[in-house]
């Protein structure tokens, strides 16, 4: 992709900056507006009501409507914030789950960096977002948003644990830290993705299908703590905290916060992606192929990769509207007394698997 | 130790409890009345706004006196037999004319009362509900039908009919009185003699 944008425009400045701008426009900006409207469809759906319906056909362009509003909108700022971090945390929040796409393979043409250290990457960036939180929340000088800051930071770092824990069994499985390599191991049909036990042969193979479907809903419980959604949006609690760390929030920053959430809940959808659904592969072979039609092939990727993460997405959605929030001590419980013992005794018995 | 997995285990299949019941909702048709565009059906007996139908109302006050918060004011005048205001749908002679006829809607609170007493079951409780409005005065609802000359007409008809009654009745009165003075006298010329006796 990089190589082909220096050929469009003969300069690898401009190149490179078309190549990291292509996900934000291609990708992010296009499924928030989709997102919001369809976080608010599915609610409105799942609750037997009908949901934004006046702004055309079925109230499709809400969203638009919502961030002209929202592009309107007074940005307030109190006087006794701290100035510089206030400013500064929600585009730090954005970098952190923006960043993160980098090393996301969309599609054979187009992987973003492939890099050998990918995995790490994406979960040291994507823990960027703690600090933009707590900077957003401590610099408030509200006690709601404080309150949420630290919910949040202690949730995300419980949390990263189990991740971590579950990126290094599929890290010890497949053998590389690289997303596209990862990707490029659960090529042809969809037995050979990891959640169905990856390229392994014989019987490693059924005993690793048990021990992934584990792994698969631990990352899943996981990462939907780490981005803040219901049922662990214990930071946000509009029924406690106002609306948690981004309470002083108004405007544009806000609208970052919350497209840092849906960026993030689709980063993490993509990272589930790739490790267990084989990322970018078709579970059924290519159109394109069986046509000769070498060009339509990566296009498919792209779309079977935008598949995949969103019905991930779609999932995160649909717990939301299904789960009560949890208890602060609950929240602890399942980390630290459930995911935690699970993903170890995985490690382990993966680890044991892949030894024989 | 057994307790643990049976947690474990009880956790996810609540949870696919719930989303299995939140998916079947997603394809239940949805609740919501589009409401400015689509209007709810009232229900049979529903009370919302006051309506008076002039035609058949003869001025009893009757329904002004049931009001509990008093919102409706009514003010009547006699009529003159040769200009009645008519009967009403049941053929009931109306003997009122009906000057105003004023229900203040902002005051009503709904209960419906006066409609049990009218006896010609001309005020009643319509299905409309959206009568909102920017000025308090508009809330004031006249119902009545006669324009402010024929009102005046009405009176000074009724003032002249009054005042020839009244006249006649003087006019009998003197007649009366005329009468009896003619038949004491005639009585007394009738019977001179007994007197003289």
């Amino acid at each position: 992709m990089y190589n082909f944008l220096i050929d469009i425009f003969g300069s690898p400045v401009i190149a490179f900056f078309v190549a990291a701008a292509l996900p934000l426009f291609l990708f992010i900006l296009p499924y928030a507006l989709i997102a919001v409207l369809a976080e608010r469809k599915v609610s409105a759906h799942m609750q037997d009501r009908l949901g934004p319906m006046r702004t055309g056909y079925h109230g499709i362009f809400q969203t638009v409507a919502d961030i002209l509003k929202l592009i309107q909108k007074e940005d307030i700022t109190a006087n006794s914030i701290d100035r510089t971090l206030f400013n500064f945390a929600p585009y730090l929040v954005f970098i952190g789950s923006f960043a993160a796409f980098a090393v996301l393979p969309f599609s054979s043409f187009f992987v973003g960096s492939s890099i050998d250290i990918g995995l790490f990457y994406f979960l040291a960036i994507s823990s960027l977002v703690v600090a933009g939180i707590l900077m957003g929340g401590w610099s408030s000088n509200n006690k709601y948003s404080l309150l949420g800051a630290m919910r949040s930071v202690s949730q995300i770092i419980s949390y990263e644990i189990p991740t971590a824990i579950v990126v290094l069994t599929m890290v010890m499985l497949t053998s590389t830290l690289n997303l596209d390599t990862i990707t490029n191991q659960q090529t042809a049909y969809f037995w050979n993705w990891n959640i169905l036990g990856g390229a392994a042969t014989g019987i490693a193979k059924f005993l690793l299908i048990p021990l992934m479907f584990a792994a698969f809903i631990i990352i899943f419980i996981s990462t939907l703590a780490e981005v803040n959604r219901t049922p662990f949006d214990i930071p946000e609690a509009e029924s406690e905290l106002v609306s948690g760390f981004f309470t002083e929030y108004t405007g544009m920053k806000f609208a970052m916060f919350f497209l840092a959430e849906y960026a993030n809940m689709l980063a993490v959808s993509f990272l589930i992606t790739v490790l267990f659904f084989g990322g970018y592969h078709s579970p059924f072979g290519y159109l394109g192929n069986s046509l000769g039609i070498e060009w339509l092939v990566p296009i498919e990727q792209g779309v079977w990769f935008a598949t995949k993460g969103l019905t991930f997405v779609l999932v995160q959605m649909w717990l939301r509207w299904t789960l009560p929030r949890l208890r602060v001590d609950q929240l602890m419980t399942v980390c630290w007394k459930y995911l935690i013992p699970y993903s170890v005794a995985i490690l382990l018995l993966v680890g044991f698997i892949t030894l024989i | 130790m057994k307790q643990y997995f049976i947690n474990t285990w009880e956790g996810l299949w609540t949870v696919l409890v719930g989303m299995k019941i939140t998916f079947k909702h997603l394809f239940d048709p949805a609740v919501t009345i589009q409401y400015p565009d689509v209007k709810p059906t009232m229900p049979e007996r529903a009370r919302n706004r006051l309506f008076v139908n002039m035609d058949d109302c003869i001025g009893c006050d009757q329904c002004a006196r049931a009001c509990p918060v008093n919102c409706i004011s009514i003010e009547t005048l006699k009529s003159t037999p040769d200009d009645t205001p008519g009967e009403t749908s049941q053929g009931k002679k109306k003997a009122l004319w009906v000057t105003k006829f004023d229900i203040d809607i902002a005051k009503c609170c709904f209960c419906s009362l006066c409609v049990y007493p009218c006896p010609t079951e001309c005020i009643e409780m319509t299905k409309v509900y959206e009568f909102s409005e920017f000025e308090r005065n508009d809330l004031i609802y006249k119902f009545a039908v006669l324009t402010p000359e024929e009102i005046t007409d009405k009176t000074q008809k009724y003032d002249e009919f009054q005042a020839a009654k009244e006249a006649e009745k003087l006019a009998a009165a003197k007649a009366k009185a005329e009468k009896a003075k003619q038949d004491a006298a005639k009585k007394a010329d009738d019977n001179p003699d007994k007197k003289a006796e």
